[in-house]
């Protein structure tokens, strides 16, 4: 046991340089670690963007492409869906809930969807948490807005401020349905998800903004007030997309074929959580090139650690003469180096993973707030513990580096070292 | 652990004071690598508890000498023998053991590590010898022998506790390093110019002291040292050159 003992009298004697090389190596464990963590929280949140609806549909086109539009409200669609398609979904006995969606029209860069009562019942994000209000309630009237946090905090809104539809997704419009405007009626809790980012109205709202309208442009002589609008009927005759339900998983793939082989219209079905998937591994090399950055600093750390060993190797050989001299073997100098190496890397990665952990505690809920990034405190993964050990390990073999040089002295020397 | 040829390790000739316990004949020794310096030992013999004193100029070859005599290195040719001990037919982790077992070593200067205590560093050969830390204890405690060896060597044991080697004198680190050497009562005490850099009255206290301590535990000793008026403290006073002949070739 004099080795480990040694070495740790050893680095303690040299506190200073010791904890400098701790304090870098626990930073690039800390990094390393951090950016996992980042990784599988940013994986999850995506994941968790929504949950509890088993099947997406929309006018047919790319899996991808109908998630984006329809989740994320990122690009549009290519074409609606026919009211009377979606009431035939809705009829098919596997079916327990059907809420439209119908996308266009946006508010100071922030998407407007058209949608039911029914959205706030029936969507939900991360492991089945329901959407919650923070202010007010869902609409009610006609030209009632529930706003998510960030369009709220952004535009500084509050339940019962009046706000204005543009007509397009642009952050900037010059067509604008200012004749119909709107009250916030509630504002939405933080979710993380694209849901904080829009403001969210009734279909018949939708209908109602472009009753006067033809193909996009507001038809001239044919204005139709706010108050006439409501005698009117709304009844939507298409929409962007629909989310479903289904009263049994099991009937998933079924209805996903039948969609998909509507014959009155071609429509498509994703799955939320499979498409999720193939969108994930679209952006995972990005995900592979911060691990990789991450990989080479923690490399960086154990070079300087090295490099700090050889540099005072030389001092030291007195210390190597002195432990040859009371019977210690060569490979006992070996040792002796490579466990300070090792004890190092070891106290580095101890110390690292504490940071990390602290930091997680004091930033996880401004970068839940913040970023909707919800980054879980639980003990390391596996694949995190493996990773910590490859480090130590690694911190150790790069210690044999100066051991073999002090190794070589010490054989060299003999007891002749003068210094 | 590879055994000795000649004698079970540990094993040793007893120091009645008439046996040899070093013999060497014919030992050739050369340095690996582009220092190129060779040393060539005749015949010596060390008998057990005497006191020599061996001299010469520098670089005359003594602490390639007293490499070879603590089996730090192994001789190219020739007889080497410790204590009963062919200590070239060793192999080098059973020479280590040896040397950890039956040698005391005090250098010239920095004889102690700079971290632990002092009594960390006087009881630091034991840690490689379970028999010479057995033979430490037959009094007490470790700790109590190296606190007695650092009083009798005129260390005042109760200023040491909390000091760290660093801020001893060299008069003080080289009692210590005597300490260690002395600890467990190894049968050789080599000590390689351990009193260079202490004035002459300081150098004749730590011999003093060194001696009386190295009789009491029936070591022999065997110091090198340039400064040939020191030889009236040993027995007997050997110049390196009349031993052994040094060579050192320009190049590798």
């Amino acid at each position: 046991m004099i080795v480990p003992r040694l070495a740790l009298q050893s680095l303690l004697n040299r506190a200073l340089t010791a904890s400098l090389t701790v304090l870098a190596i626990a930073f690039s464990v800390m990094l390393l670690l951090g950016v996992e963590k980042v990784r599988t929280g940013a994986r999850q949140s995506f994941a968790d963007t929504i949950s509890g609806t088993d099947l997406i549909v929309g006018a047919r086109s790319g899996g991808i492409q109908l998630l984006l539009y329809s989740v994320f409200r990122i690009g549009n669609a290519t074409n609606n869906i026919t009211w009377k398609s979606l009431e035939d979904i809705a009829k098919h006995p596997d079916v327990a809930w059907v809420v439209p969606l119908s996308l266009g029209d946006s508010h100071h860069g922030f998407r407007v969807l058209g949608t039911t009562p029914d959205y706030f019942k029936h969507y939900k994000y991360r492991h089945g948490r329901p959407i919650t209000f923070a202010q007010g309630e869902p609409f009610d009237d006609l030209f009632d807005a529930v706003i998510g946090a960030d369009v709220a905090q952004a535009l500084e809104y509050k339940a019962g401020d009046p706000i204005i539809v543009a007509h397009g997704t642009g952050s900037i419009s010059f067509v604008e349905h200012e004749d119909k405007p709107f009250r916030v009626s509630g504002i939405l809790e933080k979710t993380g998800t694209p849901i904080d980012r829009t403001v969210h109205v009734s279909l018949e709202a939708i209908e109602a903004i472009h009753v006067d309208w033809k193909q996009g442009i507001p038809m001239p002589g044919e204005t139709v007030s706010a108050e006439d609008v409501r005698a009117m009927s709304l009844k939507p005759t298409a929409v962007t997309a629909a989310l479903i339900g289904l009263k049994s998983k099991i009937a998933t793939f079924r209805l996903q074929r039948m969609i998909n082989e509507y014959p009155e219209e071609p429509l498509s079905a994703i799955i939320p959580g499979l498409t999720l998937q193939e969108l994930w591994q679209l952006v995972g090399t990005a995900e592979t090139a911060l691990s990789v950055v991450s990989a080479m600093v923690v490399a960086t750390a154990l070079l300087g650690m090295v490099t700090m060993i050889l540099t005072t190797l030389n001092e030291r050989r007195r210390e190597m003469a002195i432990l040859r001299s009371v019977g210690a073997r060569p490979a006992t100098i070996l040792g002796l180096l490579a466990t300070e190496a090792g004890l190092l890397t070891l106290a580095g990665v101890i110390l690292g993973a504490i940071l990390l952990y602290a930091a997680l505690a004091v930033l996880q809920p401004y970068v839940d707030r913040a970023y909707g990034l919800h980054l879980s405190i639980n003990p390391p993964t596996y694949r995190e513990w493996i990773t910590l050990g490859a480090i130590v390990l690694a911190g150790f073999l790069a210690g044999l580096i100066p051991a073999a040089r002090a190794y070589r002295q010490s054989l060299a020397d003999g007891m002749m070292v003068r210094t | 652990m590879t055994q000795p040829s000649t004698r079970n390790e540990g094993e040793v000739a007893p120091a009645d004071g008439t046996s040899d316990i070093v013999k060497m004949s014919d030992v050739r020794f050369r340095w690996p690598g582009p220092r190129s310096f060779s040393l060539a030992i005749n015949d010596f013999i060390l008998p057990a508890r005497e006191r020599v004193l061996l001299t010469g100029p520098s670089g005359a070859g003594k602490s390639t000498f007293l490499s070879l005599l603590c089996g730090i290195v192994a001789p190219e040719s020739g007889h080497l023998e410790v204590l009963g001990t062919d200590t070239a037919k060793l192999s080098n982790a059973a020479r280590d053991h040896f040397r950890a077992e039956h040698f005391g070593i005090i250098f010239q200067m920095f004889n102690l590590l700079p971290y632990g205590s002092i009594i960390d560093n006087v009881l630091l050969p034991l840690n490689f010898t379970a028999k010479r830390r057995e033979r430490a204890s037959q009094r007490g405690s470790i700790e109590e022998e190296a606190l007695r060896l650092l009083a009798s060597l005129g260390l005042e044991t109760e200023d040491l506790h909390g000091m760290s080697t660093a801020s001893l004198s060299v008069g003080q680190q080289q009692r210590v390093a005597a300490a260690r050497a002395l600890i467990g009562r190894p049968e050789i005490i080599v000590a390689d110019e351990p009193t260079s850099s202490l004035d002459r009255d300081r150098q004749d206290a730590f011999l003093d002291l060194l001696f009386a301590e190295a009789t009491e535990a029936g070591a022999s000793v065997i110091m090198v040292s340039h400064e040939e008026t020191l030889g009236s403290h040993f027995d007997r006073v050997l110049r390196l050159e009349d031993i052994a002949v040094a060579t050192r070739s320009a190049a590798a």
